[in-house]
C-alpha cells in the first residue's frame, strides 16, 4: 500500500495493464515523452515503447477513429483526449463507430477500448477546458459511462475499463487529480462496471453524486451529522451507463427522501434521469420532491467566475435541509 | 472595398496590397502539383497498351470478368426488385464494374476491405452470398454483419466516417507484425470529409498498410465534382500528406488491377498507404429514391456510354480468343441465373426477428436493458406478434 493522488494511481492502472496484456495500448496527444499535459502516462512510453505508447497528431476525430479500428482488428487501445471538451471533434467517431460497430455487426466486432478524458471545472482553465458532459455519451447506446471519484477507485475501475469488451467512455475528474492521496494497494484491483457504493450510511436522506462532486457532498454530509444531526446516506454513482438503478431505488425506498449533484448542465443530465428512474421505482416511498444541484445551462463560465458556477457544500446543506423540512 | 477607395484617392489593387504585406521569404505563386499520370492499359475501343499489359492467367480473366457481369447483374435486379416494392432503397453501381471489382483481385483473404454502399460487386467477391446482400438492402439486422471469415468493414452509411476505422485497421496490422493489408473505398463527395483527411494523415504518420480508392464517379448525389473541390485532381489530397498517389482509368480494369496490386504489394512490403484516384461515372441513380434529370444533362451520361468498362473488357477478351459471341451470353445467362436463384433464397427466409435488437449492444445486456427488452417484448404480445 502507498498513498497515491489520482493521477499516480491512474498511471499505476496503466502500467499494470500494459504489462498484463500485450495488446493494450494508450494512443493521444502529448502523451509519450511528455507524459500527458496532466502527467497521467508519465514514463509508460520509456517502459513499453512508441508502438505501445503514441502520441499521435493533433486530430480527436482520427484518433478515435484509428482506434475504433485498431480495436476491432483485436488491440485494445486506451485513448487519451486532452481535455473533455475536445471529445465533440470525436464525437462522429464515438457515435458513429464506437458505440455501434458491434451493433452494426450483430457482435461480429467488437470494440474493447477506453476513451479516458479529464473533465470538469475548478482549475482556472480557458474555455473548453472544464466540460462536464458525460450525459451525451449516457445518451448514446453503446457505451458505458465510468466515473471514478478517488485514486482508489480511479485505478481499479480503469483496470476495469481496460479488461472490459465494449466501449468505455472514462471521465477523468480533473479537479480531484491531485487534491488528495489514498490507499491504494500495489496488487492489481478492479471494481465491476455498474455499481454504485454507498459510501456512507444514513437513514434520513439519500444524497447522489459522483466524480469530483463527491469532495462537496461529503463536506456538506460531515456538517449535517454534526451540525444538525441528520443522517445522510451518501451513494458514488462510479458509473453512468449502465446505471445501478437497483441500489438507488433501495436507498430511496429506505429513507424517502433524495437530493441529487451534478457538476453539468441540468436539462436532460444525469440528475434528471436519475429523478425520472427514482419516480419510476420509488415513487411510493418519497415523502418530499427530489431536489438536485446541478450546472446551469450555460456553457462553463470563464474562470474568474467559475466558483459560483459550481456546486458547493454550503448549497447541498441547504438543500438536503429543505428537503428534510417540506411539508 | 468601395467605401474604402472613396476616402482613399489613390486606389491600390489587390495584388498590389498582397506583394506588399507579404514577406519576401514567402512563395506566393501556386505550389506545382505537377502532373499526376492517368493510368490507362485497356482504352475504351478495347485496344491494350501492349508495353502496360498484366501477365495475367486466362482463369484470372475470365473470373474477372464474370464477377463485373454478376455485379451488374445483381444491379439490376435490385433494381427491379425495388421498383416492385420487394426492397429498401438500393444504390446501384451501373458503369462502375471495372473500378468496384478491380480494387479487390489483389486481396486475400486475411486482408480487409472497406466497402462503400456502391461497392457490392467487390463484396460479392469477398465471399458475401447475394441473398445476405439483399438481407442487407432490405432492411434485416443481419444482412449488414459481414459473413464468418470475410475481413470486411460493414459499408458505413454516414459518408467517409469508416475510413478512419480501416486505417485503423492498417494500424492494427503493424501493431501485430502482420503482412497484411487493407483496402478502403470512399467517393469523390467523402473527400471533403473532415474525417477523410484526418484518415490520409494517420495512414501516412504511421505508414499504415491501406489503400485508399477515391471512387470519383462525378457525382455525389446532386453535387458535381466542380462543387466539391477546387483541385478536380481528387488524388492531389494524396500530395498534402506525403502519400504516393496515382490517377486511374476507373473503366478500365486492368489498369485498376495493376494500380491496387502495386499498391498493396507497396502496404505489405511496409512502405505505407497508396491513394488511387479511380475516374469513372455514376450512370444511374445516386438511390432508388434518386431522380437526376432533375440535376444533370443526359448528354452527359452518353458520353460515358461509350466508355462502358465490360463492353471494352469484352473487345479485349474477344481479341484475345478467350471470349466469344456465345460464350458472352451463357456467362450473362449464367449470371442471371445465380442472381435469380439468391433471390428465391432471399424470399424463403426468415422473417425478421424483433426481439433481438437489444442483444448485440454490449457483450451481456446490462439490467436496464433486460428491463426494456421485457417492455419491448410486451407490446409486441399485445400486438399479437407470436414469440
Amino acid at each position: 500500500m502507498s498513498k497515491l493522488t489520482m493521477v499516480e494511481a491512474l498511471n499505476l492502472a496503466l502500467e499494470q495493464e500494459m504489462a498484463r496484456d500485450e495488446n493494450v495500448c494508450l494512443m493521444g496527444e502529448d502523451i509519450g515523452v511528455n507524459g500527458g499535459v496532466f502527467r497521467t502516462t508519465k514514463n509508460l512510453q520509456k517502459t513499453h515503447g512508441e508502438t505501445r505508447v503514441m502520441d499521435t497528431p493533433l486530430a480527436e476525430c482520427g484518433i478515435v477513429g484509428t482506434a475504433v479500428g485498431m480495436a476491432i482488428y483485436g488491440v485494445r487501445p486506451v485513448v487519451e483526449i486532452q481535455f473533455s471538451g475536445f471529445t465533440m471533434q470525436a464525437f462522429d467517431q464515438i457515435e458513429q463507430n464506437m458505440a455501434r460497430l458491434r451493433n452494426r455487426t450483430r457482435g461480429k466486432y467488437t470494440v474493447p477500448m477506453v476513451l479516458r478524458t479529464p473533465y470538469g471545472g475548478g482549475i482556472r482553465a480557458v474555455e473548453h477546458h472544464s466540460e462536464s458532459r458525460e450525459a451525451y455519451w449516457a445518451h448514446t447506446p453503446g457505451l458505458k459511462v465510468v466515473v471514478p471519484s478517488g485514486p482508489r477507485n480511479a485505478r481499479a475501475l480503469l483496470a476495469a475499463s481496460i479488461r472490459d469488451d465494449d466501449p468505455v467512455v472514462f471521465y477523468e475528474p480533473k479537479a480531484v487529480y491531485r487534491a488528495f492521496r489514498e490507499e491504494v494497494p500495489e496488487e492489481p484491483e478492479i471494481m465491476e462496471l455498474g455499481k454504485a457504493e454507498i459510501v456512507r450510511v444514513g437513514k434520513d436522506l439519500t444524497l447522489i453524486t459522483y466524480g469530483a462532486m463527491m469532495r462537496p457532498c461529503k463536506e456538506a454530509v460531515q456538517d449535517l451529522a454534526e451540525d444538525h444531526n441528520i443522517d445522510v446516506e451518501l451513494i458514488d454513482l462510479l458509473t453512468i451507463s449502465p446505471m445501478d438503478t437497483e441500489t438507488l431505488a433501495q436507498s430511496v425506498q429506505k429513507t424517502g427522501r433524495c437530493v441529487i449533484v451534478n457538476e453539468g448542465q441540468r436539462t436532460c443530465g444525469v440528475a434528471a434521469e436519475i429523478i425520472a428512474r427514482i419516480n419510476e421505482a420509488a415513487f411510493d416511498y418519497l415523502e418530499a420532491p427530489i431536489k438536485r444541484i446541478t450546472g446551469f445551462d450555460v456553457p462553463f463560465p470563464y474562470f474568474q467566475v467559475e466558483e459560483h458556477f459550481l456546486p458547493e457544500s454550503e448549497e447541498i446543506v441547504s438543500a438536503v435541509k429543505e428537503t428534510l423540512d417540506w411539508k | 472595398m468601395a467605401a474604402q477607395n472613396q476616402n482613399d484617392k489613390k486606389t491600390t489593387s489587390s495584388e498590389e496590397v498582397f506583394s506588399k504585406n507579404t514577406p519576401s521569404s514567402m512563395n506566393t505563386s501556386p505550389i506545382d502539383l505537377g502532373q499526376i499520370e492517368v493510368l490507362q492499359i485497356l482504352n475504351e475501343h478495347g485496344e491494350v497498351d501492349k508495353g502496360l499489359e498484366p501477365d495475367l492467367s486466362n482463369e484470372v480473366l475470365l473470373d474477372t470478368y464474370r464477377a463485373m457481369v454478376l455485379g451488374r447483374a445483381f444491379d439490376s435486379r435490385m433494381m427491379t426488385m425495388q421498383r416492385q416494392g420487394r426492397m429498401g432503397t438500393f444504390a446501384p453501381n451501373f458503369g462502375q464494374e471495372a473500378c468496384i471489382i478491380g480494387q479487390v483481385t489483389s486481396l486475400t483473404k486475411n486482408d480487409w476491405f472497406a466497402p462503400s454502399y456502391r461497392s457490392f460487386g467487390a463484396q460479392i467477391m469477398r465471399g458475401w452470398p447475394l441473398e445476405h446482400l439483399m438481407r442487407l438492402w432490405a432492411g434485416f439486422h443481419d444482412g449488414f454483419p459481414p459473413p464468418k471469415n470475410v475481413n470486411d468493414l460493414p459499408f458505413s452509411i454516414v459518408i467517409g466516417s469508416h475510413v478512419l476505422p480501416a486505417v485503423g485497421i492498417g494500424m492494427g496490422m503493424n501493431y501485430k507484425k502482420k503482412k497484411d493489408c487493407v483496402v478502403v473505398n470512399y467517393g469523390d463527395g467523402a473527400s471533403s470529409q473532415g474525417a477523410v483527411s484526418e484518415a490520409l494523415n494517420f495512414a501516412a504518420v504511421y505508414k499504415a498498410p491501406v489503400v485508399f480508392i477515391c471512387e470519383n464517379n462525378g457525382w455525389a448525389i446532386s453535387t458535381p465534382t466542380k462543387k466539391q473541390r477546387a483541385n478536380q485532381t481528387f488524388a492531389a489530397h494524396g500530395i498534402a500528406h506525403g502519400i504516393p498517389c496515382i490517377r486511374v482509368d476507373g473503366n478500365d480494369i486492368l489498369a485498376m488491377m495493376c494500380a491496387t496490386k502495386e499498391a498493396t504489394d507497396r502496404a505489405r512490403n511496409g512502405d505505407g498507404p497508396t491513394l488511387i484516384e479511380a475516374i469513372t461515372y455514376r450512370m444511374s441513380l445516386h438511390t432508388t429514391a434518386d431522380d437526376p434529370t432533375v440535376y444533370r444533362d443526359e448528354d452527359e451520361v452518353k458520353v460515358w456510354e461509350a466508355r462502358c468498362p465490360i463492353k471494352r473488357f469484352e473487345t479485349f477478351l474477344t481479341n484475345k480468343g478467350l471470349l466469344d459471341d456465345d460464350a458472352i451470353k451463357e456467362t450473362l445467362e449464367s449470371c442471371e441465373e445465380e442472381v435469380i436463384a439468391a433471390r428465391d433464397k432471399f424470399y424463403a427466409m426468415d422473417p425478421a426477428d424483433p426481439t433481438e435488437i437489444f442483444d448485440h449492444l454490449y457483450e451481456s445486456v446490462p439490467k436496464e436493458l433486460q428491463a426494456q427488452r421485457e417492455e419491448y417484448l410486451r407490446r409486441l404480445r399485445e400486438k399479437g406478434i407470436d414469440l
